[in-house]
């Protein structure tokens, strides 16, 4: 396991486990409640494996109201609580505590009701985001974000992390996606936010709780659009022969004024990992390779094609193969939906970053993630969500190797700095979590992060919801002098300071 | 594809700036200077950013809310804070963004804003089709909204009013090409390439059944003057009686418009969601009744305008307890002295 700082470990906790899995059971059904070693290891860690923890108990609530009674048992007896969706979230957000109770939501895992008429799905929060779409999509709907591993990841998650996809450019994120949330708070308040209608009077309160990370409360119950699925899908797969041409037609298409579905962008690293993997059938001899996804009417979709091919080409680019049908369109997706286990197969272990940054800085930031990568001396792959400037670059590394483990960390933080100073952040859509936590000071000051703490305090006053997640507690700000401490007050003072 | 501003640059000017790049802010800002006025004035970015009321394309691509990339202002205790940023794809720390839209200045004294911006569209269409009930209405509105070939307004005017004046104004205002504004009508807009256009219309027309004689159409040239003055209320200009906005589930729609019938002056945008209704200064005990009305359909209710004796009071916004004390936390978090726009939002908040 790597090093990581976490909120000070309170022993009184520890020491009451039995009591404390007593009363749990008491609040659902004693099947709901694990406690035992075997039972709890499947949840030490979420899809950020290098960190692992074991919880105090796991807790598989089956309703809202457990939700609640559980919450307010925990508020009154000071006993932290991390929430879990599906466990796949990549920046370790759902990471356990040793003295915290793990509230898993596993067995919310119903769609509640499909209305048609208003264009929404009301779902328990853990049901898979594909799931949606296949209750949705005999009617010719779908829901629309559409995060990798949307197979397995809960809605809920999605709430939490405010997740995206490839298809964010054109339909936008989980925040974009939803028209309300029922929530219980930590004091097992229960809130619904939000409902059918468009946008909500007063605060926008879902638009808070979207991303937060399950910092300030327990999504029970969410209720989302659906959208019409488009007549006509068609992607383009395009080589060039230098990444500055692939990059300078991305952003041309853009600038352009056609909004693509999808835009994705791959390097030769990642070209040849996953073709090897997948056999996808990718220009093996380009440098650069651009999937671009179009749909609407068909002679919209034509339309819009014909465009693309003018600007790659103008580009230069070294190859240009459209999909003519559904099944080469997904085969044109196969290699990079398997870029993580393509680069899971050249490595022991790959670590994927989550920057963004404007589009425009595209080829500068390639340029200087292969500086960075001959520095660390540690192969790295790219894909990029290039519409809207997400950037994952994968490491790959061997885990074991512990000096190449503390290399990879510095090289993904490296990278992190680079897209801020290029304009943009350290996470698009994976989440700060306890991953990129100490790198919040390079994005915020004091100032800005006193602000969303005091939200925090505001409505967890106890700071007992998934403590040491997202905002950063160590030495690295603390000595930088950016985290404002108040007269040697800190608002949380049960976070260790190194 | 963003614009940075300081927070009080006019609308104008930034639509000006957009429009000569070929993008536009695609939430279509209200112009609510004509009911005030009775000409316009779009006001600033950051009074529209605090209202988060978005224009007829609301139900396509978003509030306003969800085109802010981030901001800078200063909290009530008089630290300059920030959120967001630059790009689309930010999960970086709770998005106050969305917290600061629609807060009515009582969080944070806004000083920049970033918005994402989109391409124009080469051009667009409107549609006008006569339906003869209620049910119809809805029943066409659904059909708009489920379908593959997407609309990006659609709006419903009714006929009956017995108030003259309204008629004699609806009449002038939607005086397009052969539009009959003496009956019911729901015009809806296509955008796109000019091809496109033509092949979403005719997948529609064959969706909603239509003949071509059932419909009128609005070229280019009309479509856009014809959302213009829907954006701009403008059958509402100078209105001296108190202008409701009311969003609700599209599905309780027509029982909505059936109430509404001969008892205010309305109609009905964002493809049945949204209603603007003219509430008489005489009949201002009605606003209960709408606001009750509003929350048993799912939706809300906002006062938009008063007539001048109108004690708006709490009656401005609905909250539930729970929510309340939930905005009271946050409003705390951000301004503990509540010296920011004290009780605009909710009396205390």
């Amino acid at each position: 396991m790597s090093e990581i700082a976490l909120p000070k470990i309170d022993s009184s906790i520890l020491n009451r486990k039995n009591e404390i899995v007593k009363k749990l059971s008491k609040l659902t059904n004693i099947e709901n409640v694990l406690s035992e070693a075997d039972e709890l290891r499947p949840y030490e860690t979420d899809a950020l494996s290098v960190y692992t923890q074991t919880p105090l108990a796991v807790v598989l609530p089956e309703n809202t109201e457990e939700v609640s009674e559980i919450l307010k048992y925990c508020h009154s007896e000071n006993i932290k609580v991390v929430p879990r969706g599906a466990g796949t979230g990549l920046s370790g957000g759902a990471l356990p505590l040793q003295d915290a109770i793990l509230l898993g939501l596993g067995k919310f895992n119903k769609i509640l009701e499909i209305d048609y008429e208003n264009k929404c799905v009301v779902t328990q929060p853990g049901v898979t985001n594909l799931g949606i779409t296949h209750a949705v999509q005999h009617k010719g709907f779908y829901y629309a974000p559409d995060p990798s591993s949307q197979l397995a990841c809960s809605i809920g998650g999605n709430v939490a992390e405010n997740s995206g996809g490839v298809h964010s450019l054109k339909y936008g994120t989980t925040t974009n996606n939803i028209l309300g949330v029922q929530m219980v708070m930590m004091d097992g308040t229960i809130c619904r936010f939000g409902g059918k209608s468009l946008d909500q009077e007063g605060y926008d309160l879902m638009g808070l709780i979207c991303g937060s990370e399950g910092l300030l409360g327990v999504v029970t119950e969410v209720t989302v659009k659906i959208l019409k699925t488009p007549e006509v899908v068609r992607a383009a797969l395009i080589g060039f022969p230098s990444i500055k041409e692939g990059g300078d037609a991305a952003s041309e298409i853009i600038s352009s004024g056609i909004v693509p579905a999808g835009m994705e962008i791959m390097d030769k690293a990642l070209i040849e990992a996953t073709d090897n993997f997948s056999k996808a059938g990718y220009p093996r001899d380009a440098e650069l390779l651009l999937i671009v996804e179009l749909d609407g009417t068909e002679s919209e979709v034509n339309e819009l094609i014909k465009k693309v091919e003018i600007i790659c080409k103008k580009n230069n680019c070294s190859s240009l193969k459209l999909s003519n049908s559904e099944k080469e369109r997904l085969s044109f997706w196969a290699g990079r939906k398997a870029a993580f286990p393509a680069c899971g197969a050249m490595a022991p272990d790959y670590y994927c970053m989550d920057g963004s940054i404007p589009r425009g800085k595209l080829a500068e930031a390639l340029l200087e993630i292969k500086k960075l990568s001959e520095k660390y001396e540690l192969p790295v792959a790219n894909c990029f969500h290039a519409g809207d400037g997400n950037l994952h670059p994968l490491i790959m590394f061997d885990g074991n190797d512990k000096e190449q483990l503390r290399k990879t960390e510095e090289f993904g933080s490296e990278i992190l700095k680079t897209c801020v100073r290029l304009g943009g952040v350290i996470t698009g859509e994976h989440g700060v979590g306890i991953e990129k936590r100490e790198l919040m000071c390079e994005m915020f000051n004091d100032n800005d992060i006193q602000q969303q703490l005091s939200i925090k305090k505001s409505l967890d006053e106890k700071n007992l919801l998934n403590p040491g997640k997202v905002y950063p507690i160590l030495r690295k700000c603390a000595e930088e002098g950016r985290v404002h401490v108040h007269k040697n007050k800190d608002k949380f003072p049960d976070l260790p300071r190194f | 594809m963003y614009i940075k501003v300081k927070a009080c640059t006019p609308i104008n000017e930034i639509e000006q700036v957009l429009s000569e790049n070929n993008q536009e802010l695609a939430f279509e800002p209200i112009d609510f200077g004509y009911i005030k006025e009775g000409k316009s004035n779009k006001g600033t970015i950051a009074g529209y950013l605090s209202c988060n009321y978005a224009g007829s394309r609301r139900f396509k691509v978003g509030s306003v809310r969800d085109h802010v990339l981030g901001f800078k202002g200063v909290n009530g205790k008089g630290d300059i804070i920030k959120s967001g940023g630059t790009v689309v794809k930010n999960v970086t720390g709770y998005d106050l963004s969305k917290l600061i839209a629609g807060s009515f200045g009582t969080l944070v004294a806004l000083t920049e804003i970033t918005l994402k911006v989109l391409p124009k569209k080469d051009s667009s269409k409107t549609v006008i089709i006569y339906p003869s009930n209620f049910e119809q209405i809805y029943d066409f509105f659904n059909k708009l909204s489920s379908s593959s070939s997407e609309i990006s307004g659609a709006v419903f005017v009714p006929e009956e009013s017995k108030d003259k004046d309204f008629v004699i104004k609806k009449n002038s205002v939607f005086k397009f090409n052969d539009l009959k504004s003496n009956v019911s009508f729901i015009a809806f807009r296509v955008e796109g390439d000019k091809i496109s256009i033509e092949e979403k219309i005719n997948n529609l027309k064959k969706e909603l059944k239509l003949s071509n004689s059932d419909i009128s159409t609005l070229d280019v040239y009309q479509s856009e003057p014809f959302w213009k003055k829907v954006n701009n209320l403008e059958v509402f200009e100078k209105t001296e009686h108190n202008l409701i906005r009311m969003v609700i589930p599209p599905a309780n729609g027509s029982k909505l418009c059936k109430y509404l019938e001969n008892n205010h002056n309305y109609f009905v945008d964002w493809c049945g969601s949204l209603f603007w209704i003219e509430v008489n200064s005489k009949k201002e005990e009605k606003i209960k009744d709408l606001k009750k009305m509003a929350k048993d359909f799912g939706g809300y209710l906002t006062v938009i305008k008063t007539s001048s004796e109108y004690d708006y009071g709490e009656a401005i916004f609905t909250v539930d307890k729970v929510r309340l004390m939930i905005s009271e936390k946050v409003k705390q978090s951000f301004d503990p002295k509540r010296i920011l726009n004290p009780g605009k939002m909710y009396r205390g908040v």
